[in-house]
């Protein structure tokens, strides 16, 4: 394997008031392409800050990030924006699904950023959907769905535009456990069949057993790397 | 055009809350419009008069009188191609609430000077020969029901008869149309001849002068040239381009043009603050959603232009609404033939205004939410959820 992203020296510091608060101050870390890494911690860990600065939603204050052998912490904000286009699929917690779109406008939303055609959008719309088997759900709104159901969409949503990463912060943190299991199979056929390389974020042992890996982070450092049989 | 499904999903999530907001912009573009169509309506007296024509009236006001003796002595002013002469006849038809915009002429010189009437040959003969004739214009012939052919009694509420009666009779032998659409049809002409020999008072007196000069380039002149003329008699003029009598007289029942324009900027001020305030919370309420599209990729000036085009598809929506009403309420208005109005049309300058004041309300009301969208931080954004 390759490695797919590489952390070097990563510091993550901001002010509140006169207050220096460090998140992070040296952190090394190398995730392989293919890799499905959970992270696990305790709330203030630094987990989501982690997380954010993968995705390039926040961008570090120290130290470099690089994700197949590009330097990404140095991008502008819209050049990360176009990297985010292209390389990263997102999972939230709470779905973040837009509730006035049906699931195939949802999930479609992404491929609005390229260059695709109406019929090629519908395609990999109709191909995503399937994936999650959610097709025969396409015209149903958020609110006609249930928990899983919206994940599946969000799922659905992050992969349609083929992205070598998907980042999902606590995704079953809002469901029970048996939809929760069916979410984290479908990330781990995701990442088995479709080598997609997966970091999820979770507060849950059982979640973190279908990853490959996981790490425990505290105040800002890696304590501890367990591997997953 | 990717983003207009978006950006019209976005506009129509609150039924309740986009109607209300359409309801009160809609109604700003009802009152814009129609208002601004009375204004051109009662402008376009003005905007209509021939600039080559003036008009002639006695110094101290343009109630008094002037001698018919006059119209010949202007005729020899040089740079004139046409003088005629009117006198306010005060009629009422039937009913002195009926009040008729009426003038004796002189039918000979009349449709020289004032050539924007429009009637057949047939019709302008017949006026000629008979001294009793009246011509009418089809605004106030449809309002009275008049036709050619009928015979009508007219008051007046100022001049009798020498006989002591203040009715008149007259052939209606003429209805005439206006070479342009707004021109005023909704006076009524008639023989200055019929009229001197059978009133009571006043013979051989007018109400005013119209003259047509060569040149607008030379009005001065012959304003100059007819006033001096009159100076120091005991009938002095005072002679203006037809242009500054229409607004003069327009302006007597108060300045029209502040009056409509305050009513129209303070429905846009109000529907201003709504929509603006509207817009804010709107874009405030979808946070989380912005950080969610900012996430997946969309740039913040791309998401920055589907706010402001959702400002701008609500004020364009509306405002087009508010036209097709105006349109309406146009022609009903121009139906109800009752009222003595010129004909009011949603002229193309106006519905360019207004597409014009849309976009401005647009761009306004969007740019605050819209700056607002462009600096959001996702991970701000996102933390709001």
């Amino acid at each position: 394997m390759t490695a797919l992203f590489d952390l070097k020296d990563v510091a993550k510091s901001f002010v509140k008031g006169k207050e220096k608060i460090t998140i992070f101050e040296k952190l090394n870390m190398t995730i392989e392409d293919g890799d499905f890494v959970a992270i696990m911690g305790p709330s203030g860990s630094g987990k989501t800050t982690l997380l954010n600065m993968l995705g390039g939603v926040d961008q570090p204050t120290g130290g470099e990030v690089w994700f197949d052998a590009e330097r990404v912490d140095s991008l502008s904000e819209g050049q990360l924006a176009k990297w985010r286009a292209n390389n990263v699929g997102f999972i939230f917690q709470f779905y973040n699904l837009m509730p006035m779109l049906n699931a195939a406008r949802n999930v479609e939303l992404p491929l609005l950023l390229t260059k695709l055609n109406g019929k090629q959008r519908k395609k990999n719309v109709e191909t995503a959907l399937s994936l999650v088997e959610l097709a025969d759900r396409a015209k149903h709104m958020p609110n006609e769905m249930s928990g899983g159901q919206q994940q599946r969409v969000a799922i659905a949503r992050a992969i349609v535009s083929d992205p070598k990463l998907l980042l999902c912060d606590e995704p079953t943190g809002d469901l029970d456990r048996a939809t929760a299991d069916e979410i984290l199979k479908t990330l781990q056929l995701l990442n088995r069949e479709f080598n997609k390389t997966i970091v999820m974020v979770t507060h849950d042992p059982a979640a973190a057993k279908y990853a490959k890996r996981t790490i425990h982070l505290d105040k800002g450092e890696f304590v501890e790397e367990e591997l997953v049989a | 055009m990717k983003d207009f499904f978006l950006v019209f999903k976005n506009l129509t999530r609150k039924p309740l809350r986009l109607f209300l907001t359409m309801f009160a912009t809609f109604v700003a573009f009802l009152i814009y419009g129609t208002l601004t169509t009375f204004q051109v309506a009662i402008d376009s007296g003005v905007e209509l008069s021939a600039d080559d024509r003036l008009i002639a009236v006695n110094k101290i006001n343009f109630t008094q009188p002037l001698p018919i003796s006059y119209v010949n002595r202007v005729k020899g002013v040089e740079n004139i191609t046409g003088v005629t002469h009117l006198n306010w006849f005060g009629g009422y038809y039937q009913d002195p609430q009926n009040v008729i915009v009426m003038f004796a002429v002189d039918e000979g010189s009349f449709l020289d000077v004032y050539n924007e009437l429009i009637m057949t040959d047939e019709e302008i003969s017949n006026w000629m020969q008979n001294r009793q004739g009246l011509i009418a214009g089809e605004a106030i012939a449809a309002r009275l029901g008049w036709s050619v052919g009928d015979r009508v009694p007219v008051n007046s509420n100022i001049f009798t008869q020498s006989n002591g009666s203040s009715a008149w009779e007259f052939d209606i032998v003429g209805i005439y149309s206006g070479e342009d659409a707004q021109t005023d049809t909704n006076s009524v002409y008639f023989h200055y001849d019929y009229f001197n020999e059978t009133q009571s008072f006043g013979q051989d007196y007018i109400g005013f002068m119209g003259i047509r000069t060569a040149d607008p380039q030379l009005n001065e002149s012959v304003i100059k040239a007819v006033d001096d003329m009159f100076a120091n008699t005991p009938f002095e003029t005072e002679t203006v381009p037809e242009k500054a009598f229409n607004q003069a007289f327009i302006e007597q029942i108060g300045n029209l043009s502040l009056i409509l324009g305050s009513v129209v900027f303070a429905a846009f001020f109000i529907i201003l603050v709504i929509v603006g305030n509207s817009m804010v919370l709107a874009i405030r309420e979808r946070t989380g959603e912005i950080g969610v599209l900012k996430t997946l990729g969309f740039k913040s000036e791309r998401i920055f232009m589907m706010v402001l085009a959702e400002s701008l598809l609500l004020a364009l929506m509306s405002g087009a609404l508010g036209l097709l009403a105006t349109s309406a309420v146009v022609d009903l208005i121009n139906g109800i033939t009752a009222i003595q109005l010129p004909v009011l049309i949603l002229k193309q300058e106006i519905i360019l205004e207004a597409i014009a004041i849309m976009v401005a309300l647009g761009l306004i009301t969007g740019i605050i939410p819209a700056v607002n969208a462009l600096r959001l931080n996702i991970i701000t954004a996102l933390s709001r959820q």
